[in-house]
């Protein structure tokens, strides 16, 4: 314990440290998202003309997406299983199968934006697309950001160290998966 | 500042600072939470000093219009826009939230809770950075091909979407980039101040034992974080508006400008809340310690600051009267709005009843405190009469409305700073500020700030608007006599500017030649006093980390000989 203040230590509210940031900034994000998709959903609703721009969205790429991400987060939690019981080495192989599931989210969202892109629906063709990749894009970013900083978690449980973190980043990851569980329905299925 | 205290604390140990960088890089890229509270005091009180200079150039355009300002030259219509946008952007992002939040936050809270840091301390640094980095930005948005953005510090669309209104093409856009970078600045600085409010308590301090400040900026974090997230999400969708053409703030195309409104005023006024806050903790604390007594009602300040903090999340609209929302609507939001006056009014109840047979001292932060208390009263008197639908459609954009509000944000930015900043010098920098010179630079600063804007709300009242460059082009409002009372409130300016000199002088005569303060000049109870002033890094030696037995406030014991009793003091 060479410089570490007493402060980062204590515990007071009986919480683990890492556990309280952590929530915190989920309810900071949780606003951003809520404004973000707030805003969506009153103009939505006051533009029923939008209907004719969702129905052009791929459902089945949405579902497969879905289905992905909701794997990967199972794994996330496996690892954190792992991770209690002191095996670093395996918890970073479930944290790699996480992070491959977050990869896999994004090269189908690729080849998602790459079609729709391609027939002509991009950010400014209508307010309703513009939307759809400010949201899904928002999204796409935190599932980058979550991505990266699985990686080094995994990298430092592989050698036993930090193990508390892969709880924290799991918990992140839960966050990730339940902003898409809100964005499928509301870009995806309300046609 | 504590090179010894390093060795002495870390001299056996392996740790960052001993293969860190040396000398100046050590300030610079230190983590001690009192050098990170310092980088953000200062960069707060230069952008200050920019923020006021700008105030200096417009107030003369519109005093004198046409005149070549001296420092500065001519003020073009562009350059004026440029000048009260970012005038207000600075004094409330680079001023208020970094000052009043970062700077005091930073020192105080671990300090006032007995801990040697906060809990993140590298995020922390981070933090700091990520801040100066906006700061740097929103400087050189002033000087790209364009100018500065001129569009007001709200930014309304579709004044700030597009470079064909705004004429500020990269301005525009820099100004907003800065402000949500500011934002990321602040939420990482928030979380850590929560969690450490939260975590690392000293042993034995529960939660009614915390110093009001401290749970003031707590609180006041709290709120910016709830209130900012959908702001951020605007940023991104105005930046996509300006940037590539979206239409989120465009009607032609399915979008909306009232969004735009809704998103920020849903953070503009919690804000107003988020330095408010931890201005009138500082303000509690001053008083107790010199009123000499327990404050009056410790809990029901801190119920009244989460109520406030709560109710502060319906009031959003009553900025917005006048721009086509429901009349219904309207009616809800003047509720709510003439009610959030009443937990302010009980917080200066609270003071009041705290002041009532103390053994008052009249010193320098006393007298800030005070003027907190009585300026900030007219501020919040003059918000009924906004808050008030009715009387809104009148008063909208007209100098009453900026009176109003600069008698609210100048003792929260201004008065609350002094008044934190005279109370806590001896203990940031281990020697008393000159009482005398400190008094001087109070009646010169509290005299002319009334100067400045009682003329204004009587301008108001006459029907002059906000956003005017030069009066002379509206003939009904360039009478002679609104041409007096415009002149007043410039030259009450310029005293008030000059009188910051003095304070300024203050500062640099006291830390030479200042008497030492030694561990507690003002026989205060809280933690920070316990410790040497300055005091070293990790705040106390190792293992004589403080213990609470009491609340902050137990001055005038009956059964105590001094009349003060302090929190790590075994009875």
């Amino acid at each position: 314990m060479s410089g570490r203040p007493i402060a980062t230590d204590r515990s007071a509210t009986g919480i683990p440290t890492h556990r309280l940031a952590i929530w915190w900034v989920l309810a900071s994000e949780v606003v951003i998202f809520g404004g973000l998709l707030g805003a969506y959903l009153m103009h939505r609703l006051g533009h029923p003309e939008w209907a004719e721009a969702a129905s052009h969205t791929q459902t089945w790429i949405g579902a497969v997406n879905t289905f992905v991400l909701l794997t990967s987060s199972f794994t996330a939690v496996l690892a954190h299983q792992a991770a209690e019981k002191g095996d670093g080495k395996k918890a970073a192989m479930l944290l790699v199968f996480t992070i491959g599931g977050a990869l896999t989210f994004l090269m189908i969202k690729s080849f998602e934006w790459y079609t729709e892109i391609s027939h002509g629906y991009t950010i400014t063709a209508n307010t309703f697309w513009s939307f759809y990749y400010t949201a899904a894009g928002l999204h796409a970013l935190h599932v980058i950001a979550g991505a990266i900083i699985m990686g080094i978690v995994a990298v430092g449980a592989f050698k036993g160290r930090m193990l508390h973190r892969v709880e924290i980043i799991g918990i992140y990851w839960h966050f990730v998966d339940v902003v898409w569980i809100f964005l499928f329905p509301l870009l995806y299925i309300a046609k | 500042m504590a090179d010894t205290a390093v060795d002495v604390h870390h001299g056996e140990h392996a740790h960052d600072d001993h293969h860190g960088p040396s000398g100046i890089l050590k300030y610079i890229w230190s983590t001690d939470h009192k050098i990170i509270a310092m980088q953000y005091m200062f960069t707060g009180m230069f952008m200050a000093v920019i923020g006021g200079f700008m105030a200096y150039v417009f107030r003369m355009q519109l005093a004198f219009p046409g005149i070549s300002v001296p420092g500065f030259g001519q003020v073009s219509p562009g350059e004026y826009n440029a000048l009260v946008t970012n005038h207000g952007s600075i004094m409330i992002f680079w001023v208020a939230m970094p000052v009043l939040i970062a700077a005091f936050g930073n020192y105080l809270i671990p300090l006032m809770i007995g801990a040697d840091d906060m809990v993140f301390p590298k995020i922390n640094r981070l933090s700091y950075q990520v801040f100066l980095l906006s700061a740097i930005i929103l400087l050189v948005s002033l000087f790209v091909e364009g100018g500065g953005f001129g569009g007001a510090w709200t930014s309304y669309p579709p004044l700030s979407a597009s470079g064909e209104y705004n004429q500020t093409d990269l301005g525009s856009s820099l100004w907003l980039a800065a402000v949500a970078i500011e934002f990321v600045a602040f939420l990482l600085g928030g979380i850590n101040f929560i969690v450490t409010l939260m975590n690392s308590r000293a042993p034995g301090m529960k939660a009614y034992d915390i110093p009001l400040v401290c749970w003031m900026i707590v609180i006041a974090s709290i709120l910016f974080m709830l209130s900012v997230g959908p702001l951020v999400a605007g940023a991104v969708m105005l930046f996509f508006d300006q940037t590539i053409g979206t239409g989120f703030y465009d009607p032609a195309r399915g979008g909306d400008p009232i969004l735009w409104q809704h998103l920020f005023w849903f953070f503009g006024h919690p804000e107003v809340y988020v330095v408010l806050l931890p201005a009138i903790g500082i303000t509690v604390d001053v008083i107790a310690t010199f009123a000499r007594k327990k404050i009056f009602g410790y809990k029901m300040v801190l119920y009244t600051a989460v109520a406030t903090g709560v109710l502060s999340f319906f009031v959003w609209a009553h900025h917005q009267f006048i721009a086509g929302i429901d009349p219904r609507m309207a009616n809800v939001f003047t509720v709510t709005t003439l009610l959030i006056s009443v937990p302010i009014a009980e917080m200066c109840f609270v003071i009041i009843a705290t002041l009532y047979g103390g053994a008052i001292r009249l010193t320098t932060p006393m007298l800030w405190a005070l003027a907190f208390m009585a300026e900030f009263l007219i501020g919040g008197v003059t918000g009924i009469f906004l808050g008030a639908s009715g009387a809104d459609i009148y008063f909208h954009d007209t100098y009453f409305v900026l009176a109003h509000f600069h008698y609210t944000f100048f003792p929260i930015a201004i008065i609350g700073t002094f008044c934190g900043f005279t109370y806590w010098f001896p203990k940031m920098f281990g020697r008393m500020m000159n009482d005398t010179l400190g008094k001087i630079h109070f009646w010169g600063t509290i005299i002319p700030f009334n100067f400045i804007f009682i003329p204004l709300f009587v301008l108001g009242m006459g029907g002059q608007h906000r956003r005017i460059y030069n009066y002379e082009h509206f003939p009904e409002l360039a009478g002679a006599d609104m041409y007096q009372l415009r002149q007043i409130a410039t030259i009450a300016l310029l005293v008030m500017l000059a009188f910051q000199l003095v304070f300024f002088y203050n500062w640099f005569v006291s830390l030479a030649k200042g008497e030492k303060a030694g561990k507690n000049p003002w026989k205060s109870n809280t933690l920070e006093w316990t410790t040497e002033s300055p005091p070293p890094h990790g705040n106390w030696p190792k293992d004589e980390l403080p213990n609470v037995y009491r609340g902050p406030y137990e001055y005038g014991h009956p059964d105590r000989e001094e009349d003060y009793w302090p929190q790590n003091l075994p009875s």
